[in-house]
């Protein structure tokens, strides 16, 4: 039944990401945790997906597994066709806390991402590192340390590195989640920006539903304890790209949508705490 | 600043102060305690001798290269023990036995290995400094926020680069603080082993002081080692400073 399930969604679109049936149990003072169970979802060639839902979800270990830094219990996980074994420079990586090396100028930090790829000079590669960092809106600050920058800034850093090699896929972990509420708005924006321009893939992570709603082609809402795949919403609305998107009926629609699913979820926790 | 070097100064002219009316008041006998002037002497003396600067040097290079032996094993053992389980496993009994087992007690042993010779100052000096030194570097190494490793992996770097172009540089500010900390028992353990066996050095010079008598030779060894060790660490500080400027912007940033 999933195996039918997985070949009709390759067959219909183009997919790039296909997880079936992935399931992540760990151990946790002596007892057994199941973070994922038995997840199902897909991402489309150049699609925007969010993962959103409460903490303890699984979000972030989903995002884990196909960054390829955890490995999962059971299940499959597919990029283009080939199973994911281990970290690799199809996918892009942003870190809720930046991560950035410390000790490096922002340009180096940049082109650091670069070490590896083979045929460039390292002319080639610093020029390439200040066109990234001119793209995420940090041109003049390229000898800056990251202690010298705001969150926000460092994080335009972070994706600036993530992109920079070209990976198919992007992976967010609650990318924005540490920056106060104007900063993250811009952002957002500028994420979809170079979205738009790059053209990869986004695999985003983030409690926030109004983001979700926002940035996504389509939204997987998960549930808790364990995490599972609670619903997809497919977000079809015309998108203006700025913030009068989020006053429409439509946004409002899918808002509702969404609340209106954690809360039920809310409600079901209750009763089996009680009962 | 200016003010923090003033209270420094003064508390310095404090020390020399009660240092001089308790000497030149003949509270204390010079035999115990000679007077800043005799230690002045002393010194003059011993440069006219030309032993001064002779003992500086031979106690300086052993120092060096005590420490620089020690360091060059203890870097790249200490990265491995904390970034592979096996070769921790390998290291970590026999290092942690070694460690406990005081370097002085070797000095017997070591004199019958390589005689007085530099040898044998270097080979107490490793006993003393390395084992400590490793395992402070691999709890420097193993310091290193994760998610920088995972940086590493994201990217496409196998275990090795991670290490070598992660890891290192993010704990080499560590293992700087770890170099100046081991820098300074080197000197212990240098003067321990000129005390016992050696026909020169600031150590040996101390020892022979006590056989004549001659304390304001004692405590003029003594000020000078302490001199060297204070000149070495203030280096050590602006090395530091100079090689990791973005640490400084760290700390000011809070």
């Amino acid at each position: 039944m999933a195996m039918q399930w997985a070949e009709e969604q390759t067959e219909a679109r183009g997919i790039m990401l296909l997880a079936n049936n992935v399931t992540k149990t760990f151990m946790s003072n002596k007892k057994e945790i199941t973070a994922l169970d038995r997840v199902h979802l897909y991402i489309n060639q150049g699609e925007f997906i969010s993962l959103l839902g409460p903490s303890g979800c699984g979000k972030s270990t989903f995002l884990r597994l196909v960054a390829g830094l955890d490995s999962m219990t059971s299940g499959s996980l597919e990029l283009n066709g080939a199973p994911i074994v281990g970290a690799g420079r199809d996918r892009g990586v942003v870190f809720q806390q930046y991560s950035l090396l410390p000790w490096m100028h922002a340009w180096e930090n940049v082109a650091f991402a670069l070490k590896k790829t083979k045929g460039l000079s390292s002319a080639q590669k610093k020029k390439t590192a200040y066109h990234f960092l001119e793209l995420v809106g940090l041109k003049g600050f390229e000898r800056h340390y990251p202690a010298q920058m705001s969150g926000g800034m460092q994080q335009r850093v972070a994706i600036a590195r993530a992109l920079v090699y070209r990976p198919k896929l992007l992976l967010m972990d609650e990318p924005f989640g540490a920056l106060d509420a104007q900063t993250r708005r811009d952002m957002q924006d500028l994420l979809l920006r170079i979205w738009e321009e790059e053209k990869c893939g986004v695999l985003f992570v983030t409690h926030d539903v109004d983001e979700a709603i926002y940035l996504s082609d389509r939204v997987y809402v998960m549930s808790a304890h364990p995490g599972r795949v609670a619903k997809e919403i497919s977000i079809q609305m015309n998108k203006s790209r700025d913030w009068n998107d989020m006053l429409t009926d439509d946004f409002v629609h899918y808002k509702r949508e969404i609340v209106s699913e954690l809360e039920r979820q809310k409600a079901l926790k209750k009763l089996a705490a009680n009962g | 600043m200016r003010k923090y070097t003033l209270i420094s100064l003064v508390s310095i002219l404090v020390v020399v102060a009660v240092w001089s009316i308790v000497t030149y008041s003949n509270m204390i006998d010079p035999l115990f305690l000679p007077t800043p002037g005799g230690t002045l002497n002393a010194l003059g003396e011993e440069i006219g001798e030309g032993i001064f600067f002779r003992d500086v040097g031979v106690s300086f290079y052993r120092i060096l290269m005590g420490f620089v032996i020690s360091t060059i094993f203890a870097v790249p053992i200490g990265m491995m023990m904390a970034t592979s389980r096996s070769w921790q496993a390998i290291c970590e009994p026999i290092v942690a036995l070694i460690r406990y087992m005081p370097a002085a007690a070797f000095i017997p042993l070591s004199i019958l290995w390589f005689g007085t010779s530099d040898m044998q100052k270097f080979f107490i000096l490793f006993l003393g400094v390395f084992f400590q030194e490793v395992i402070m570097i691999a709890d420097n190494c193993k310091t290193v926020n994760k998610s920088l490793l995972e940086v590493g992996h994201t990217l496409g770097f196998s275990k090795g680069e991670t290490t070598r172009n992660i890891v290192f540089r993010a704990a080499l500010p560590g293992m700087m603080d770890t170099f100046r900390t081991t820098w300074g028992w080197a000197w212990t353990y240098l003067v321990v082993a000129e005390l016992v066996a050696a026909s020169d050095g600031l150590g040996f010079r101390i020892m022979q002081a006590q056989r004549y008598l001659a304390t304001d030779r004692i405590v003029l060894g003594i000020l000078v080692i302490g001199l060297f060790g204070l000149i070495t660490d203030q280096l050590f500080g602006l090395l530091y400073r100079k090689m990791f400027p973005w640490k400084t912007l760290e700390k000011a940033k809070g």
